[in-house]
């Protein structure tokens, strides 16, 4: 097996979660395959970061170069494209998030390479690699191969694989890759931060997340009068949002935020990764569902198999009832 | 402006209790209601409103069995002028890669501004398509669109990041940009819309009218190969609490009581 290559992603001078987690199982990939990982690093000023990287890469690939100051996958992709055509690397791991969902497949038709993405696990089966990755809301798991290509791209779900801290001391090597200008068929305009709103849904020791399962506005009451009862926040799933039922600050997921409160109680909420994870670490997450297959039973500690429109009225009374 | 918006037929399983097919290699459709993918719709109707704005033309394609026919006449009943579906069993069961050559021969062969597509299908889950067919058509993209604003020749998009963090970026026109969910309110498809698309027709294009060969369509042209459909693996998950509703908040209650938030 020849390289595996992990694309470092980056914001703000600092590295992504998703790229520890990434390197340590390009780790247990390279181990397998007799290979090296080689990290792979593009930046503007960006030297401590590629020291960083030094601890889990046996290699840290560094474009340190201004056409970098900002992302732009039009920028990213010919530079990122023309290592790998000098590398061949066996498979090459991008992140499955924003920046990584904007570059990887251009990327794979530039290379004319296969790409799999949204992995949740990758492993070597004797001279294939086998992608896996979820489908149909997370109820089903998909294995995807390779064919014979010689380069495999792949896009890995952030949180996917637990990061482990290396010791590795890996060589920091600056390339001298040809970066172009930014192209004038995108050019990137600037970042705007979300809107600040009135309530701190990331600040409350009890969230109650409603999903798409509350179905009626007009149930929102029955769930702000549970909350009021707990003295916790109402918060939501993304497609509540999107009915503009609550504003964008309640949202909790990948493209909201992340909550880490003494309870969690979801409510109509299927627990997709992006959901999840906005909330996975919570100390206590109690689940209501109708569909016992619903994934967000796998994240929570507690589950009630149930309409929520006659769990939550039951709930709310017996707390009243034992505080009475 | 034309715009061409792709469309895809998806089942409805967030409440459904998915079932593997014999074949290991798909699941069974029976019984799932199907519907037009989530962000698909949002994509629709941002061409729509472009189109009221500033006087455009609509497409909407979809690769896809007859039944697709369904989501196509629904986005002409909302307003779309043209519909094609590529109809070709050769076509099916493609990957990625494949779905995305077959649109882009499809496209190409168009005049067209701007392709709108949603950013995933909550089907597949791929989050692969737009961008492919953009880099196939050779033009820019942008994903994950949450805000959208034509200009001359070109477009401005904010691209919602992790967190919600916005980036904004501007384009040449044509473009890909695949839509998130949450950018406009989709409209719904009025009686007389629907009557009257009923009655209007649905161009199809086989393989060979796109001139692709055997080789390049359907499961032969994609790139990754399916090999096989299991059920996750049942983790830990949570301990339910089981009953009636009553039952259960009663042992839930008590389980809020003990660690201090009842
Ligand atoms: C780039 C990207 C970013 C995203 N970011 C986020 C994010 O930050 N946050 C987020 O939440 N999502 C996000 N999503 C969307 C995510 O993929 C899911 O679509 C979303 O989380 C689903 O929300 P839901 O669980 O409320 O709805 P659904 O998946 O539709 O689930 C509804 C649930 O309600 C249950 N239900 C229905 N009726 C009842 C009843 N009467 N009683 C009990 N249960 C019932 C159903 O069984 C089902 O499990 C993102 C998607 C993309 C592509």
């Amino acid at each position: 097996m020849n390289d595996v290559l992990v694309l470092a992603e980056h914001l703000n001078g600092e590295l992504k979660d998703v790229t520890f987690e990434m390197l340590t199982h390009a780790r247990v990939l390279a181990d397998a395959g007799g290979a090296k990982v080689a990290a792979v690093l593009f930046g503007s000023g960006v030297g401590d970061l590629a020291e960083k990287l030094t601890a889990e890469a046996d290699e840290v690939l560094v474009r340190d170069h201004d056409g970098f100051a900002n992302y732009n996958s039009a920028v990213y992709q010919p530079v990122l494209a023309d290592v790998i055509r000098g590398r061949e690397p066996s498979v090459v791991m991008i992140g499955h998030t924003a920046f990584g969902v904007d570059l990887a497949p251009s990327l794979s038709v530039a290379l004319d390479a296969p790409l799999a993405t949204d992995l949740i696990d990758l492993a070597v089966e004797g001279t294939d690699l086998v992608a896996t990755r979820q489908t149909h809301g997370g109820k089903v798991n998909e294995r995807v191969g390779f064919g014979d290509a010689a380069v495999r791209l792949v896009t890995v779900r952030p949180a996917a694989f637990a990061p482990q801290a290396g010791s590795r001391g890996g060589s920091v090597i600056a390339l001298d890759t040809d970066v172009p200008q930014e192209p004038a068929f995108r050019r990137f305009v600037e970042y705007v931060e979300a809107a600040a709103g009135d309530v701190d849904i990331t600040k409350s020791d009890v969230v109650i997340a409603i999903g798409r399962g509350i179905k009626e506005e007009e149930n929102l009451a029955m769930i702000n009068e549970f909350a009021e009862l707990l003295g916790g926040v109402v918060a939501c799933s993304r497609p509540v949002v999107d009915a503009g039922w609550l504003p964008k600050d309640r949202q909790v997921g990948s493209s909201g935020k992340t909550v880490k409160p003494k309870l969690y109680v979801a409510i109509g909420v299927s627990g997709q990764f992006q959901h999840v994870a906005g909330m996975k670490s919570a100390e206590t997450i109690v689940a209501i569902n109708k569909d016992p297959k619903a994934p967000i039973f796998q994240a929570a500690h507690f589950g009630i198999v149930g309409d929520l429109m006659k769990v939550v009225p039951a709930l709310t009374e017996k707390i009243t009832e034992l505080r009475a | 402006m034309k715009i061409v918006v792709c469309v895809k037929q998806v089942p409805d399983t967030a409440e459904a209790d998915v079932k593997l097919g014999s074949d290991g290699r798909g699941i069974e459709m029976e019984g799932l209601p199907l519907q037009i993918n989530e962000s698909d719709n949002y994509a629709l109707e941002e061409s729509l409103l472009i189109k009221e704005d500033r006087d455009g033309e609509v497409t909407v394609i979809t690769l896809g069995p007859e039944s697709a026919d369904e989501v196509l006449r629904m986005s002409m009943a909302k307003g779309a002028d043209e519909a094609v579906r590529l109809a070709d069993p050769a076509l099916e069961g493609g990957d990625a890669w494949a779905v995305a050559l077959a649109l882009a021969k499809a496209i190409g062969g168009m005049e067209y501004d701007l392709v709108l597509t949603g950013c995933m299908a909550s089907d597949d889950g791929m989050t692969q398509v737009g961008v492919t067919l953009a880099e196939m058509l050779g033009v820019p993209h942008a994903t994950y669109v949450t805000e959208m604003e034509i200009g001359d020749g070109s477009v401005t998009v904010g691209r919602e990041l992790e967190g919600g963090l916005v980036e904004r970026v501007e384009m040449s026109l044509p473009a890909v940009v695949t839509i998130q969910t949450g950018i406009n309110e989709p409209r719904y498809a009025s009686i007389m819309g629907i009557a009257k698309a009923a009655k209007r027709e649905i161009h199809t294009k086989s393989a060979a009218d796109l001139c692709l060969d055997a080789g390049e369509a359907g499961e032969a042209g994609s790139r990754t190969k399916l090999l096989k459909l299991d059920y996750p693996p049942a983790g830990e998950g949570a301990e339910i609490l089981d009953g009636t509703p009553s039952e259960a908040s009663a042992k839930l209650a008590n389980v809020l009581k003990e660690k201090g938030f009842a």
